[in-house]
């Protein structure tokens, strides 16, 4: 981590991205990004539309490729990966899309089978069913058992995606905008729910978001991304009480606008 | 992947020539690519077979209906507009013959990957390409199963398997049909027509025609799903890859066959 930036953890990172860059032709999205995540922290980066916050996870997940820096994900570095070590690697990270990325074709119940089954072999039948529904316990909409993504409201979406990741126990989670577009009711649900995630499986996440709501009750610590680089990164208060432009525009927003 | 697709989605109609060719040729380089990747993931499990066997039969039943219908009107139309050149020497007896080499050699093939191409390739474009925009394709992958193999082999292994069935299927439709125009003008029983018709065909036909359709249901398979897995900009993308899908694999299935029909007179 950067020396400007007064923050430490002495938990082991399970992330650790160094002097990150990656553009999309002329488009420099990220400019060197410096952030770890520690075991059991909830970082929450926050930033404006079109910022590279989803880009900057697809990248920690091995979606897209890094153009210069580090990425290690529990000490290994992603882009040297092949393709089955990284498959071996993205069973321990959960990642909760930005759309909610529910299979279509399939209800509820075959979209939450579809990584398990594919994973484990060994399952039989009843120990997927038992599966299935804890994790849709988990995430209170076991009623949804056989519908079709097209019969889900947004924010049911949401969770079914969080608990399609869940049921793989994951060590690290993703949560990309997990309450954007969400109304406030379902919103709190969501927090509660990462909450509850980060407690009863015992992970460590990076959340996305605008909601300085959700991020005041689900976060350990804020790193703020803007043109490219993260210009602030630590705890709620202290990021909240800097001069960072950005901090202020966002809590500005957040909570004065709102009034 | 960022550059090829700008082949596919049209940005290079404001690019100088040199440029297109450049893209051209890095696409291609892409197919070989992603059919390389077939034929590895295709022999290498888990294999997807349950998907496999529900694809094929999305495939056959989005497609009997017309090809039934197709296939029976073209076999009663065919034998209709040809019959009056035997019939001048009198030799209305040679129809059934006629048409059955015309049928199984060209145009049951023929027929059944054109439709095929329209139906099966486009919805293969489309639900590739919708997955791909919407991210389910990112969410397979990170969820550590094989997207590749789940849809695109299967899809690919589907369509070139039900192909030969479905050109056998508008064979015997056509010959229904032309059997129904020779029986209302010469009143030849079922036996002699069948017997008519099948007097001249060879072991090298009935192969040839297979092998067409397995080719050409790949075909149909490999550009739908290629194009599908690599859609972009937003829903814009899905649709023009489900049409370029069809575009482009009636285009090599044309091609195809007159290769096809070169080596196979070379060798009668
Ligand atoms: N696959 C891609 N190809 C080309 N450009 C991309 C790609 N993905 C993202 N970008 C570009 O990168 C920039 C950042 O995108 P990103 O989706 O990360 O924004 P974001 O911070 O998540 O915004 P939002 O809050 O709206 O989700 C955008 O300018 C976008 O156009
Ligand atoms: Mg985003």
């Amino acid at each position: 981590m950067s020396t400007d930036i007064p923050y430490t953890n002495t938990k082991e990172a399970v992330i650790a991205i160094k002097n990150l860059y990656k553009s999309f032709d002329e488009n420099k999205v990220l400019n060197g990004i410096d952030l770890e995540l520690h075991k059991g922290e909830n970082v929450v980066v926050l930033g404006r539309s079109g910022s590279g916050k989803s880009v900057l996870i697809k990248i920690i997940a091995g979606l897209l490729k890094p153009d210069k820096g580090i990425v290690s994900v529990f000490q290994e570095q992603i882009d040297l990966l092949n393709f089955k070590e990284l498959q071996k690697l993205r069973l321990r990270m959960g990642f909760s899309f930005q759309s909610g990325a529910l299979y279509d074709g399939m209800n509820v119940r075959e979209n939450l089978e579809f990584p398990l089954v594919r994973n484990q072999r060994k399952l039989g039948r009843k120990q997927v069913n038992d599966a299935v529904e804890q994790v849709l316990h988990d995430v209170g909409l076991l009623q949804t058992i056989n519908q079709l993504p097209s019969e889900l409201s947004g924010g049911q979406k949401k969770r079914i995606g969080i608990a399609r990741t869940l049921i793989l126990k994951p060590e690290i989670m993703f949560y990309d905008e997990p309450t954007g577009g969400i109304d406030p009711i379902t919103c709190v649900e969501i927090n509660n729910l990462i909450n509850k995630v980060q407690q009863q499986y015992n992970t460590s996440s990076i959340i996305i978001t605008h909601d300085l709501t959700c991020a005041k009750t689900t976060v350990d610590r804020i790193a703020i991304l803007s043109e490219g680089k993260i210009t602030k990164n630590g705890s709620f208060d202290e990021v909240f009480e800097s001069e960072d432009p950005n901090a202020k525009a966002f809590y500005n927003y957040n909570f004065i606008a709102k009034k | 992947m960022e550059n090829t697709n700008d082949i596919i989605h049209g940005e290079e109609i404001n690019k100088p020539i040199t440029k297109s060719i450049l893209l051209f040729f890095s696409h291609l380089n892409e197919i070989q690519k992603f059919i390389f990747r077939f034929f590895r993931e295709a022999f290498t499990p888990p294999y997807e077979l349950k998907e496999i066997i529900r694809q094929c039969y999305t495939m056959g039943y989005l497609s009997l209906g017309i090809i039934t219908l197709t296939g029976f009107i073209t076999g009663i139309v065919f034998t209709k507009q040809s019959r009056q050149p035997p019939a001048d020497f009198g030799a209305t007896s040679w129809l059934p013959s006629l048409v059955s080499l015309a049928l199984i050699r060209a145009l049951a093939p023929l027929i059944t990957a054109l439709i095929a191409a329209g139906k099966i390739g486009s919805n293969i474009g489309a639900e590739l390409g919708s997955m791909n925009v919407t991210e389910q394709i990112e969410a397979m992958e990170v969820s550590g199963t094989n997207p590749f193999n789940f849809l695109v082999v299967s899809r690919v292994l589907a369509i070139t398997c039900t192909m030969p069935i479905l050109m056998t299927y508008a064979c015997f439709v056509g010959l229904m049909g032309s059997y129904l125009n020779i029986n209302h003008n010469e009143q030849t029983s079922f036996t002699t027509f069948i017997h008519d018709a099948f007097g001249k065909i060879t072991f090298l036909d009935i192969f040839a025609s297979l092998f067409k359709s397995l080719l050409y249901g790949f075909t149909i398979g490999i550009a739908g799903s290629y194009l599908g897995y690599n859609a972009k900009q937003g829903t814009v993308g899905v649709g023009k890859a489900a049409n370029t899908a069809v575009v482009v694999s009636m285009f090599l299935i044309f091609i195809e066959e007159i290769l096809i029909v070169q080596v196979v007179n070379s060798m009668r």
